[in-house]
């Protein structure tokens, strides 16, 4: 069982296997986006809520309309309407507040809030984001939400007892919102818990608020899971109990060294394995990213392989990030070729027994 | 009496200007970050921000003052990071925080470069007394680092401890020695390697006249390796009080600990501002438990402060100076 997968598949596929290619989520934000972004906060600027919001749409369409040129079959809008992948949502949770920003690395920063009162639901995260998305899309959209483990860990707690008892209050919240984007037709949600790296041995804590998440969620709903930047060892087979369907990892930064952990024990679910680096702004060619995915078929076989990049790609030039997904694209469409023609022996085991749904 | 000298264990957060300026000036990518050999503008606006963030400490009314390390883009690792003999890779996590800096791989002999005791140069220009070097401790720079050339563990910790040595050997008269040693609870050395560790920060600390304070954080030091960090020849032990505070005075009752302590009273990694009557409720806590009186008392924010936003970082120094002047009343 590895989650409704095939109601992925582009009607015109052209091979019949079927590598899932989709991104993490956030993608460059064309540049008029920021400076419209700098206009909107500028008090003197002639630019109002209007302005801003149509420029946010504008961002919306293009990048999701970019996403889909390149060939992906799961799209998202490149996350034009946010910010950062905490800052958007504490703005929108009551509780919280914000102080000013700090490092991440290098000179890269961001708004980390502090909670600084009991933790409420507010307005609406992405509902809005993901019926514009959805309206403007030829392609299946995934949504991208930052788990509530992250969202925990990620804040300053100046309120609860525990940063475990304030990713529960949070994993409440994050259920209403999926509940809302099921309303709203959302078929792919992708939690992104990148925290669980930082913090492995608290992977229990993130079973428990996944399972608060997941509460009275239709079975078609297609859930990922994201993690990234961390030792896998340290939470690799215990993921595998969590209740979703995939689990997209960051691979190509550390140049595959993990990849052996999750040969340790088969990998029962969906593997969307990160398949170019996020971080370094050069397009991998083709070839490269097709030894990548290969990597992948170590692990598991095509029916649970979904490619994807690294991380996030909003870092990057745009035009760096364009060509990474059209070879992206490419290198996986290739690979199903070649899969298709028996040239490539897939060794991961277990490939009969946990064939797709 | 007991002193109480307020400090840190510096790594600040960047003046909010000179995060826009240096982000303009440097970039995003892992290939944009400090080189070592940087120039001009960027120069410049270090040198800005450096008498910024040392005016703030002596406006606040710290003891000590640190340069601030603002230039520390691969925090604790930088010393390496910018070396000639090692190469930076991939980003990786730095212990369990959401923070990354560049893997340093170390691939040719590692001699003191100067590039801390610059830094120091330009913050003794500034600051007529109690200045302050920070550094990594020899055990958790080879923790953050691959070896590529030395070829065992052993002989690689050696060739840190010696490189630091070297680079302390360098700097201008400092009045404190700030040695940060997270790995020493991060990644509890083995049996052997504890010794070693102990005797890494030993040949750093003899390379000085200054007062050196072993920093330990996120967390108590096991046991053992405590038992050894005792036989360096160092200052005083700092104490994470903020993570573990029994812990951290279990290992002292046990053990004992230096004539002087540093106490990480203040949490670099809350907004939460602690009031100078609670750092001083803790630090007389600490003396209660261990039932000493300590020549002096260094009392510390616990971690690195490049965690908090410049308004709460500001705030935080501010308690730690009144913390003390408090105490300063007092008696």
């Amino acid at each position: 069982m590895t989650g409704p997968r095939e109601q992925f598949r582009p009607e015109d596929h052209p091979n019949d296997h079927f590598l899932l290619t989709t991104v993490v989520g956030s993608y460059p934000k064309p540049k008029w986006h920021d400076r419209a972004r700098e206009m909107f906060e500028d008090e003197d600027a002639d630019f109002g809520e209007d302005e801003w919001e149509e420029s946010k749409d504008d961002a919306s369409r293009l990048i999701t309309h970019e996403h889909e040129r390149c060939g992906l079959d799961v799209i998202c809008d490149g996350e034009m309407r946010r910010n950062e992948m905490v800052e958007y949502f504490a703005h929108r949770i009551d509780g919280y507040e914000f102080n000013g920003r700090v490092k991440v690395w290098g000179h890269n920063y961001f708004d980390k809030p502090s909670v600084a009162d009991e933790v409420e639901y507010g307005e609406q995260w992405l509902v809005e984001e993901f019926e514009f998305t959805d309206e403007v899309a030829e392609r299946p959209v995934k949504v991208p939400i930052t788990g509530p483990y992250t969202l925990a860990n990620w804040s300053f707690n100046e309120v609860y007892d525990s940063e475990e008892q304030l990713a529960y209050e949070l994993a409440d919240l994050v259920n209403e919102e999926i509940e809302a984007l099921v309303e709203a037709g959302a078929r792919y949600i992708q939690i992104d818990e990148p925290a669980l790296a930082t913090t492995p041995d608290d992977h229990a804590i993130v079973g428990e608020c996944l399972e608060r998440i997941v509460d009275e969620i239709p079975d078609d709903v297609r859930l990922g899971l994201h993690v990234c930047y961390g030792d896998y060892s340290r939470i690799y087979p215990e993921i595998l109990d969590y209740p979703v369907h995939e689990y997209d990892l960051e691979l190509a930064n550390g140049n595959y060294e993990q990849l052996d952990v999750f040969k340790e024990h088969e990998f029962t679910k969906d593997f969307a394995m990160g398949v170019l680096d996020a971080h370094t702004a050069e397009v991998e060619s083709v070839e490269s990213i097709k030894d990548n995915i290969k990597k992948g078929l170590e692990v598991v076989p095509p029916e649970q392989l979904t490619v994807s990049p690294d991380c996030g790609v909003k870092l990057l030039p745009r035009e760096i990030a364009r060509g990474k997904m059209e070879n992206m694209v490419q290198a996986a469409r290739e690979v199903e070729q070649e899969l298709d023609a028996g040239e490539i022996d897939v060794v991961a085991s277990g490939a009969e027994a946990s064939a797709d749904d | 009496m007991t002193q109480i000298v307020a400090t840190t264990p510096g790594l600040f957060p960047l003046p909010d200007w000179a995060k826009d300026e240096l982000s303009d000036l440097k970039g995003h990518q892992k290939t944009d970050l400090i080189s070592g050999d940087e120039g001009g503008e960027i120069v410049d606006a270090y040198d800005r921000a450096r008498e910024e963030v040392i005016s703030l400490q002596q406006d606040a009314g710290l003891d000590r003052v640190v340069e601030g390390q603002l230039r520390w883009d691969d925090m604790l690792a930088h010393p390496l990071a910018v070396h000639d003999s090692v190469e930076t890779r991939g980003i990786v996590r730095y212990y369990d925080n959401n923070n990354f800096y560049r893997e340093p791989v170390v691939q040719d002999d590692l001699t003191a470069d100067g590039d801390v005791a610059a830094e120091l140069d330009a913050a003794a220009e500034l600051v007529d007394d109690g200045l302050q070097a920070v550094l990594p401790g020899p055990y958790s720079l080879a923790d953050l680092a691959t070896d590529d050339y030395y070829g065992d563990e052993a002989a690689f910790l050696d060739a840190i401890a010696e490189f630091l040595a070297g680079e302390v050997e360098q700097f201008p008269d400092v009045e404190t020695l700030f040695l940060l040693e997270p790995s020493l609870v991060e990644n509890d050395p083995d049996d052997g390697t504890d010794e070693r560790a102990s005797e890494a920060i030993d040949a750093v600390a003899n390379a000085t006249d200054a007062d050196v304070v072993t920093h330990t954080y996120w967390g108590p030091i096991e046991e053992k390796t405590y038992a050894h960090l005792m036989d360096a020849d160092v200052d005083a032990i700092g104490f994470d009080l903020v993570s573990d505070h029994d812990s951290n005075v279990y290992n002292v009752q046990e053990y004992g600990t230096k004539d002087d302590v540093a106490l990480g009273v203040v949490d670099g990694q809350n907004t939460l501002v602690e009031s100078p009557e609670t750092i001083r409720d803790r630090i007389d806590w600490f003396e209660q438990q261990t039932n000493t009186v300590y020549d002096t008392v260094y009392a510390t924010a616990n971690t690195e402060l490049f965690y908090l936003p410049v308004n709460k970082f500001a705030d935080k120094l501010e308690s730690l100076a009144n913390a003390a002047d408090l105490e300063e009343v007092e008696a």
